[in-house]
């Protein structure tokens, strides 16, 4: 070629787009999914509210060149490190490095990577998840390990602050023998040959130790993209300095633009359960504005009547799903097919790529009508995942929903037995076998409706309670509101302000106001629930008034109960009157005392009733507390010297940034060790504070005049309340939400919700955001008229009844009783479904609906019996 | 002489056991392909009949697999399931059948691991009693 020719070719590779358009992706999809033309559309939409859920970035610690990430290949972020560890990930799951896809045999976790940082990077907040989940993934990385692994979390706080954390802090360190090293990490070394890492730290005694690691795992912060930034400007939503979107203690999902919402990480890193909490916040938020025409735009769904198959021979259709490679990569998905082609009553048998998939539910849609199929098997996944999409495919090819069979032939078997396909085969034609056995015996189940009373109780009248109540009255649901004590406010009544500095009393007698005021709220103070009946929808509470019952009827519940201060034994308190809990402090700036403003110097004790043996868990809210009140103090009193002696300082989020300026403002931060805890004592010369300096190894002692004890955060006397509901509390006495992370105020028993400290201590705008997400996930049952309740429930055969109150005995529900003509009955709307009763009724008069006995016979059958002809006859004759 | 394969019938319960068998399968562990699942909503709706009728089927193994002590989704149901269990074991002891070819187990719907080392165990346990005394 000659120089411009040359040119010319080279630009054209530098300028390659990699796509040579050779149409061969288009070609090889099966669904026709790939469309080259198409482009960018726009589209108009008008909505009366919006949510934005946009998230946020993994810090990229490439700028941070002292760790080398960019150039070392063992050197990862903690993201990089969840995808070695993902089975889907590029090792498949095995743990290996990078640099020679050898399993490590040290790992290190460097904490606080791009958080807490202002040298380096402008983020000085703390992105709140990386402490748990370095300690998350040390601890899997253990499992995953074929051989003995050292893992090392190296730190400044441990931030296990959230529920149930600080116990799997405690069991990674004491039982799974995860070392944390309290130390920030400076510089990683490598060694060239072997690419193992080479730290260096001092230990907290001072000495320096050197470490080698084979892979150094970099816990990146969470922060806002610049691409939505930039996003957040054109929409003109205000963002903070941290560049996340800016709201308000008391609005704690509302931006700056009216209608516009936020939620997650887009407002402040945090962690799963508070992401949800906020979504579900955001959502009743957005839907207050529009439940004026709520319903209106609802499009009905409507299914085709369905077939009366009960005189019918059973005629099966079998669908095996190959899932992609999932579970076609393992089983012989054809030989399968076949096989349920061989099996009584299987009219029809074939094998899909994808079951679940919206064409194959059209094609399932015409077999059922074309083959007049009376019950369907799908062999695929879990029933937890698609048994769903699938009833509903059924109804819509007009058969009832129940003659629905699953074969799970792939979280129990080809994801489990990729090393046997044989076997997997096999067991997969058993499974198949099995549930064509149950199939056959499948019958139609109605459910019967049921109407909803659209009225809610809410328990408690703090200001979880109070924003629960108003979140339902303003979407137009008549709220009971009941409150034990004689006034509304609850702790809040105790506080002086948010960590943001908001007035608090201002802001809850506003609230109390507002729901003392509301007509669609009913408040009842001085009372106490006496006991309860009914389930989602019709519930029906008695509720005591100073001697009197009165009796409520309502469609949900939040329960709302809140915490309380737990009164410490310990450091003098109750013995002098200088020793008081953040509470009294609180009270007494407010009331102006003098002893306050006039001390010399105040101690703050942290970690007082929390993280102990009795109580081991966090309060969450102490550490922000006490570097409020400390630069409350400060402002005060510029003179004071103040000390806070922790364990470690959890200002989680954007509360960092109270740390950092109590310690420009002089406050005196000493460490101590759980078995060497601060020594409080009475003297001339005032209160004599003792405690072991972390950095200089010797004892200090302190003349204080005040000494204020973060005191903790304990669950109230919650049992009466949870029997009455029954519903679950912890080993701590709060309250267990149905599910930790997804399911954050819901409780397993539907229709019954939970919302402020009675989950969990949390600061106000955490109880803030989980009422409103209460209310919200209340409004789902509420705003129907009627709801249909399961047809798998069991049925009492009343001529077979000996009456011999088993079952009324058995049921953890209670719903079986005596009825007026004397035998047991089962409300299909409260049975919920166990088969408990089924078991244990000794005249077999209890059948369920959706797993009677002779379905579980077959099923057994069908297991053991090759030939099918046998089990049939196994069948007749039961 | 056929190598001999154990085939071993599982009921577990929905909110518990199969859920910690699924996220065995989510994690990708491996364990022995010799259970067959049967799901319940509860073990407490398993009786003594299930358990015996598995046995007469030529079951080499039966195991039953519920929600931890004190975490029963239903409340108590893998209490009544324990006693059950128990009452079959003796029964089988005194028939000459080998009580440990059933057993009880309990674990969260989070145990993925736990669910396959019960696989494992439980597959073990049988391959050494050797063939169900029904089909020899």
């Amino acid at each position: 070629m000659d120089e411009e020719t040359a040119k010319r070719e080279a630009a054209r590779c530098l300028d390659c787009g990699i796509c040579c358009e050779c149409f061969q992706c288009a070609e090889a999809c099966e669904a026709r999914a790939i469309n080259h033309d198409m482009t960018d559309r726009l589209f108009d939409i008008n909505v009366g509210s919006v949510i934005l859920a946009l998230g946020s970035e993994a810090f990229d610690p490439s700028s941070l060149d002292t760790y080398s990430y960019a150039r070392f290949p063992n050197v990862v972020t903690s993201i990089e490190f969840e995808r070695i560890l993902s089975p889907t990930g590029p090792y498949e799951g095995h743990l290996q490095r990078p640099s020679d896809q050898q399993e490590p045999q040290k790992i290190a976790w460097l904490q606080c990577i791009g958080s807490r940082e202002i040298n380096r990077c402008d983020h000085p907040y703390c992105s709140s998840v990386c402490c748990m989940y370095a300690i998350k993934e040390a601890v899997i990385a253990k499992e995953h390990a074929e051989h003995d692994l050292d893992t090392a979390i190296f730190f400044m706080d441990m931030r296990t602050y959230g529920k149930e954390f600080e116990r799997y802090y405690d069991r990674a360190r004491e039982e799974l023998g995860v070392r944390f090293i309290r130390s920030r990490i400076h510089t990683i070394e490598e060694d060239p040959k072997t690419h193992d890492l080479v730290l260096r730290y001092a230990d907290e005694n001072g000495d320096i130790r050197i470490e080698t690691f084979n892979l150094v795992v970099l816990s990146v912060g969470l922060e806002a993209s610049k691409s939505l930034v930039e996003l957040a400007k054109r929409l003109e939503i205000e963002l903070d300095q941290d560049h996340f979107v800016q709201t308000e203690i008391f609005s704690p999902v509302e931006t700056s633009r009216k209608g516009f919402y936020v939620c997650g990480a887009f407002r402040e890193p945090k962690d799963i359960p508070y992401s949800v909490m906020e979504a579900s916040a955001a959502a009743c938020e957005a839907e207050k504005v529009l439940s004026d025409v709520r319903g209106t735009l609802v499009r009905e769904k409507t299914y085709p009547e369905e077939k009366d198959v009960s005189s019918e021979e059973p005629r099966l259709g079998v669908f095996v799903c190959n899932c992609g490679i999932n579970i076609g990569g393992v089983v012989d998905v054809p030989e399968v097919a076949e096989y349920a082609r061989t099996l009584p009553g299987v009219v029809f048998a074939e094998e899909n790529l994808f079951t679940c998939s919206q064409d194959t539910q059209e094609s399932m849609k015409e077999v059922v009508q074309r083959e007049k199929l009376n019950r369907v098997v799908v062999a695929s996944c879990s029933p937890a995942t698609h048994e769903e999409l699938f009833q509903e495919t059924l109804k819509s090819a007009g058969l009832n929903k129940y003659l629905l069979e699953m074969a799970n032939i792939r979280n129990q078997c080809s994801w489990v037995h990729s090393q046997d396909p044989v076997a997997a085969t096999d067991k997969s034609k058993d499974l198949v076998r099995m549930a064509v056995a149950r199939a056959h015996l499948m019958r139609p189940l109605s459910e019967p409706t049921v109407s909803v009373d659209d009225k809610a109780l809410v328990i408690g009248g703090g200001i979880s309670g109070m924003t629960a109540a108003l979140g339902l009255a303003e979407q137009g649901f008549h709220t009971y509101l009941v409150e034990q004590s004689s006034e509304l406010g609850g702790n809040a009544l105790r506080l002086l302000n948010t960590w943001r500095g908001d007035e608090i009393a201002d802001r809850v007698k506003k609230m109390v106001h507002q729901v003392e005021g509301h007509a669609l709220i009913d408040v009842y103070k001085e009372c106490s629930i006496k006991e309860a009946s009914g389930f989602v929808g019709n519930f029906q509470t008695t509720i005591s008034q100073n001697g009197t019952d009165i009796a409520l009827e309502h469609g949900v519940v939040v329960v709302a109960v809140g915490g309380k201060e737990y009164m410490p034994t310990e450091y003098l308190y109750g013995e002098d009157e200088r020793v008081l809990t953040h509470l009294e402090l609180d009270t007494a700036i407010s009331k102006g005392d003098k002893k306050i403003a006039g001390a010399r110097t105040a101690v703050f004790i942290q970690c007082v009733g929390s993280r102990e043996p009795e109580r081991p868990y966090c309060s969450k809210v102490c550490c922000t507390h006490t570097m409020k009140s400390a630069l409350k103090l400060k402002e005060m009193n510029p003179e004071m010297d103040i000390y806070v002696l922790y364990r470690d300082i959890r200002t989680y989020g954007q509360r960092e940034e109270l740390y950092r300026e109590a310690r420009m403002r002089g406050v005196i931060f000493i460490r101590y060790n759980p078995e060497s805890k601060p020594e409080v004592e009475k003297s001339d010369r005032g209160i004599t504070v003792t405690i072991r300096d972390h950095i200089l190894g010797h004892n200090v002692v302190v003349s204080a005049d005040l000494v204020v004890l973060a005191s903790a955060i304990v669950s109230r006397d919650n049992a009466s309340l949870a029997h009455v509901y029954k519903l679950p509390l912890s080993k701590d006495g709060f309250f267990m939400e149905a599910h930790a992370k997804l399911r954050p105020v819901d409780f397993a028993t539907e229709g019954i919700f939970l919302a402020g400290m009675a989950h969990y201590p949390k600061p106000i705008e955490e109880s803030i955001a989980q009422a409103k997400a209460a209310a919200s996930r209340a409004c789902t049952i509420l705003s129907h008229k009627e709801r249909t309740v399961s047809g798998a429930v069991s049925v009492v055969d009343p001529d077979l009844c000996g009456i011999c109150l088993t079952c009324v005995r058995t049921c953890p529900y209670d719903v079986p009783f005596i009825n007026k003509e004397g035998v047991a009955q089962i409300d299909a709307d409260t049975c919920h479904g166990c088969g408990v009763c089924v078991a244990a009724c000794p005249y077999q008069a209890i059948t369920l609906t959706s797993f009677t006995t002779e379905q579980i016979m077959a099923k057994i059958d069908a297991c053991f019996i090759q030939e099918f002809r046998n089990c049939e006859l196994r069948i007749a004759n039961s | 002489m056929e190598k001999f394969v154990p085939k071993i019938i599982a009921f577990c319960c929905r909110y518990c056991a199969y859920a910690a068998a699924d996220l065995a399968g989510s994690m990708r562990l491996e364990y022995a392909p010799n259970i067959r699942i049967v799901l319940v909503p509860c073990t407490g709706r398993i009786d003594v009949i299930h358990l015996l009728r598995a046995v007469e089927d030529g079951a080499d193994g039966v195991l039953v697999a519920g929600c931890l002590e004190g975490g029963c989704h239903f409340v108590e149901g893998n209490f009544k399931a324990k006693k059950r269990v128990r009452l079959v074991k003796n029964l089988l002891d005194k028939i000459g059948i080998e009580g440990e070819r059933i057993e009880m187990f309990n674990l969260s719907s989070a145990e993925g691991p736990r669910f396959a080392e019960i696989a494992n165990e439980m597959t073990e346990r049988i391959k050494a009693l050797r063939l169900s005394h029904l089909r020899r």
